[in-house]
């Protein structure tokens, strides 16, 4: 479903990798590992139709796609390392907000489980300025719950979340895989998945 | 639509009729940058205050002449304009550029072009609109007379949104820069603004002057529609620059 061939990072005049290539079936996630400054967020970002790889390419369903192609803004989900919140917002407005934005219908009762979900149910109405960081990123997760975009690239998704929190994270990835879609992972938790479905990718080895 | 073996419901909704597609993005745009200038209503109020003590300095700094006031007023209102405009310019891609929400948007299966002349009328309504509704009153302490000021609201509102387009284009060129690039953004953008500024006051000078107001209007209105139509893609290429 998401392939990627032959895929070389460059930042500025640093070259980050080479040579980077994958293979993800429906219900399999790709975890990225790798010392600090290896490449992770370059990579996620390419895949994510963010920025373009220096060379290689990356395919969708058999597509070639380019970076901000719509198959990629229609099927990816990106979480990035800045949580996209307003602090003037309340939870379930930048919620509601973000879910808009992805082109996906908005139906209240579904935004209100979903924040229920991750615990921010009776805070729904707290601006995100109050929040914490952990609970910023349960809004994340919020989002990508309700979006159900077939391809998940999370850039380090586990970061200020408690073990309830990764645990959640945990059930998310779970579900999205278990209903055939894929995920890229840039992370050092292992989530509890099955070893079979994942395939892991050491960058700066 | 290869997807559709594969896409869980719901994603189908999200790529439905390209057409609507830039129309749905502008309204969200506008509808979310509008709420976020209510939730922050007093940086508007100052930008607004800012053009009002622009303004009323300059009757206050020169001898309070009648015939001088009402040569330079026209220009004296729209150079304050100009200058509340670029106020709050350097803010309409910053925010979310610094929150992350601008990777979002050029993310969403909305075209980036649609949702960034959606940040635009938005920037529109919260500063030019108000400026060119707050003119004639501003316009008493220079003894404009009633075509005058007419003109010179018509001008503003046919103009300040061409400040707007073209600010969006500086705005996104200047992202990412070291202290937000206001002092850049002033720099780059304020030369492009010459042409708005002297067809502008020039409207109201011409009107003085007995010759009719029409030529000057039509060359901002035109000036306008050529802003519409270019500023939002070169916008939409600059801020994907940024973000790579």
């Amino acid at each position: 479903m998401l392939e990627a061939h032959d895929l070389a990072g460059r930042r500025g005049h640093a070259d980050l990798f080479a040579g980077v290539g994958f293979r993800l079936a429906a219900g399999e996630a790709l975890v990225v590992t790798g010392p600090n400054g290896t490449g992770k967020t370059t990579l996620l970002r390419m895949l994510a139709g963010l920025s373009a790889p220096a060379a290689g390419e990356i395919r969708l369903n058999g597509n070639k796609v380019a970076p901000y192609s719509q198959e990629l803004r229609s099927s990816v989900a990106y979480a990035g390392h800045l949580p996209a919140l307003k602090d003037e917002l309340t939870a379930e407005e930048n919620l509601s907000s973000l879910v808009q934005l992805a082109g996906a219908p908005v139906a209240v009762p579904e935004l209100r489980a979903a924040l229920d979900a991750v615990a921010l149910g009776r805070r729904r109405n707290l601006p995100a300025r109050v929040l914490s960081a952990g609970q910023r990123r349960r809004i994340g997760l919020a989002r990508l719950a309700v979006l159900r975009r077939p391809v998940l690239v999370l850039d380090e998704p586990a970061t200020a979340l408690d073990a309830a929190g990764i645990d959640l994270l945990a059930k998310l990835v779970h579900e999205h895989l278990d209903r055939g879609g894929v995920a890229v992972l840039a992370t050092h938790q292992s989530l509890g998945l099955e070893p079979e479905r994942v395939r892991s990718l050491v960058l700066g080895g | 639509m290869t997807m559709a073996a594969t896409a869980p419901p719901g994603v189908e909704a999200a790529f439905g009729a390209g057409g609507d597609g830039a129309l749905a993005g502008l309204r969200w745009a506008v509808a979310r940058d509008l709420r976020l200038a209510m939730r922050s209503r007093a940086e508007l109020g100052v930008q607004l205050l800012f053009y009002v003590i622009v303004v009323a300095l300059f009757p206050l700094s020169m001898t309070p002449e009648r015939n001088l006031l009402a040569t330079m007023g026209p220009g004296v209102l729209w150079v304050a304009a100009l200058l509340a405009s670029l106020l709050s310019l350097p803010r309409l891609f910053a925010t979310d550029h610094a929150d992350g929400t601008l990777e979002q948007i050029a993310l969403s299966p909305y075209p980036l072009e649609a949702l960034i002349a959606g940040k635009v009328l938005a920037h529109w309504l919260t500063t030019g609109l108000p400026v060119a509704l707050l003119a004639p009153l501003l316009a008493l302490q220079y003894y404009l007379d009633g075509e005058s000021v007419g003109v010179l609201v018509a001008g503003l509102l046919l103009g300040t949104p061409i400040l707007s387009l073209l600010g969006a284009v500086g705005a996104a060129l200047t992202l990412g820069l070291r202290g937000g690039g206001g002092s850049l953004l002033a720099l780059l953008i304020l030369p492009l603004y010459v042409p708005v500024l002297i067809f502008g006051a020039g409207a109201v000078d011409s009107v003085r002057a007995g010759l009719g107001a029409t030529a000057n209007l039509s060359l901002l209105g035109a000036g306008l529609a050529l802003a519409l139509v270019g500023t939002p893609f070169a916008a939409a290429a600059a801020v994907r620059i940024a973000l790579d």
